[in-house]
């Protein structure tokens, strides 16, 4: 634990300073106006955004495999973020002069009642293979999307529309990104009812036995949940795969004690998301890969792998 | 002391457990037996409070079931089901550990660790104990997870065929360890059984169930006979006894 957040620490550092415009420790040292600003408009922010969006969704992602008792699902193969998108659609569309937390609130809304919706399908789906379930869910994700997709169409706002579908750290600058910073109470509380979520993966009768209200422990991580998505897909968009990739590989080698395994995840998550975006931006400098598409990409190929690897297990 | 009273279940329009009345003896070893479909399963579920029934009561220690703080109950009284499939990955001690979720909340004092210690060297599983549930035999996960219900420290422990998936070594074991659990440390314990040996050799009473309703229920002398077996479950059985146990041959 210790020496990856040192690396963590150490990369973070190092990121301040990649980017088009120079900028070196010396610079900040030695006072210059400009190099300040950018560092203080620019390049934090973006940090900071990253450290907190990689965090929060992996953490995410981990309560949904424990609630639901299976790995695959996460809030990419859910469809969480497409609900998440379908809201804030709905509330551009219905309240386009509302303050951007409004919006937020709604997309909120929507991610839960999607998120519910699914794990009830869950519930009542007999045929539990653990390749199945994430298949429906990108389905069901596909079908939401795609009613979004019609709706921006209607409307003409295919243009936000595509701004959450990737995300992005380039626009991450002071003023943007601010809203991210509600995950962070957001990640105390879900460290906080780690144990309950723990006991709750054990299956609803193992949690009555135990004493936990079970039904109520379920909502509060899926409420986690859906604030973390809509917050993440208002402000950098859409990281696909991130939830389910980093839980997968914690708990792989760490086990599934959730006090235990929750601060690495957010660790793993971070870093998984700070090396994706460093990657983009030095690909092809001066310009950039979109994070999104570095996350899907290396993601969606660590997901492949997990999938091969699960069917080798259970064939 | 738990007492059932006309408890009645129904699913659809199928009554499954139908005005049940039963006490159960304190500090004794009880057997649920009966057909498949007899609502066995189902009426320990809800003497646990797991599934809500449609009428009676269920008076455990002198409160009606559903009057309890579900926290509060879970210090009275422990359920484990046959099909105790836990998909996460955790090690025994910590599986274990979560037995005292319902007096520490998750924040384990001196004394929890103590129970948590002795529920495992109880069921002998201290070399096991950093290992992950799932790479455990069936017979190794089931003392763990009865090892979680000892952490639990329940005066009643209710078991829903624990014999399930276990060989005849570790089926002998599991009950030898559940009559040392009466015998020992005055537990009340209650297991729906299919194994009709199994609940003679080791019971104290026995409640036969047919139907949603029970038809027969008393010390084990008198349910092993030849004719309330017929009855019970509409098949020839022969009582033999054999080294002072009621054995049944009904091959």
């Amino acid at each position: 634990m210790k020496k990856w957040i040192l690396l963590l620490v150490v990369l973070s550092m190092g990121s301040l300073f990649v980017g088009v415009h120079d900028l070196s420790p010396s610079a900040l040292l030695s006072g210059d106006q400009a190099a300040w600003e950018i560092f203080l408009i620019s390049r934090l922010p973006r940090l900071i955004s990253i450290l907190l969006a990689g965090s929060s969704v992996s953490i995410c992602g981990l309560i949904m495999q424990q609630l639901s008792q299976n790995k695959f699902v996460s809030p990419t193969t859910a469809g969480t973020m497409d609900w998440a998108r379908l809201g804030l659609l709905v509330s551009m569309i219905l309240f386009a002069s509302a303050a951007p937390l409004v919006k937020a609130a709604i997309a909120v809304v929507f991610a839960f009642v999607g998120t519910l919706l699914f794990m009830t399908m869950l519930d009542r789906i007999k045929y539990k293979d653990s390749v199945f379930i994430p298949l429906v869910g990108l389905m069901f994700g596909n079908i939401i999307g795609s009613v979004t997709m019609f709706l921006a169409y209607r409307y003409d706002l295919i243009q936000s529309l595509s701004a959450w579908l990737h995300g992005d750290f380039s626009v991450m600058m002071e003023g943007r990104y601010e809203t991210l910073y509600v995950s962070v109470p957001l990640m105390g509380l879900a460290y906080a009812y780690a144990n309950r979520f723990t006991i709750a993966g054990m299956g609803e009768e193992m949690a009555t036995n135990l004493g936990l209200r079970y039904r109520s422990v379920v909502y509060a991580g899926l409420l986690i949940v859906a604030v973390v998505s809509a917050i993440e897909v208002l402000t950098v968009g859409t990281l696909p795969f991130l939830g389910l990739v980093v839980p997968n590989l914690v708990t792989m080698y760490y086990g599934d004690h959730l006090r235990k395994v929750l601060p690495l995840t957010a660790v793993f998550g971070a870093l998984f998301v700070l090396l994706c975006d460093v990657l983009g931006r030095v690909v092809i400098y001066p310009y950039e890969i979109p994070i999104g598409l570095t996350v899907g990409v290396i993601g969606s190929g660590i997901f492949l792998y997990l999938l091969a690897r699960r069917t080798k297990r259970y064939v | 002391m738990v007492e059932v009273k006309q408890v009645t279940k129904r699913y659809g329009g199928k009554t499954v457990v139908d005005r049940v009345s039963l006490t159960v003896p304190p500090r004794q070893l009880t057997s649920l037996i009966g057909p498949n479909g007899a609502g066995k399963s189902t009426l320990l579920a809800m003497m646990s409070r797991l599934i809500s029934k449609d009428d009676g009561e269920i008076w455990v220690e002198g409160k009606e079931i559903s009057c309890y703080r579900t926290e509060e109950l879970a210090k009275k009284i422990s359920i484990l089901k046959q099909s105790n499939h836990i998909a996460a990955r955790l090690t025994v001690n910590e599986l274990v550990s979560f037995g005292r979720f319902p007096y520490s909340r998750g924040r384990l004092t001196r004394e929890d660790r103590n129970y948590v210690r002795e529920a495992i060297r109880y069921m002998e599983l201290e070399e096991l104990q950093n290992r992950y549930i799932d790479e455990l035999s069936g017979g190794q996960r089931q003392r763990a997870y009865i090892a979680m219900v000892l952490a639990q420290d329940t005066d009643y422990i209710f078991l829903d065929e624990p014999l399930n998936n276990l060989d005849m070594k570790h089926a002998v074991q599991m009950m030898k360890v559940l009559r040392q659990l009466v015998d020992e440390l005055n537990k009340t314990i209650v297991v729906v059984m299919h194994d009709i040996n199994f609940a003679s050799c080791y019971s104290d009473h026995m409640v036969a169930l047919k139907d949603g309703t029970v038809i027969c229920e008393g010390d084990v002398s008198s349910i092993m006979r030849n004719e309330v077996l017929h009855r019970i479950y509409d098949l020839d059985v022969r009582v033999q006894t054999i080294e002072n146990r009621r054995i049944c041959v009904y091959f």
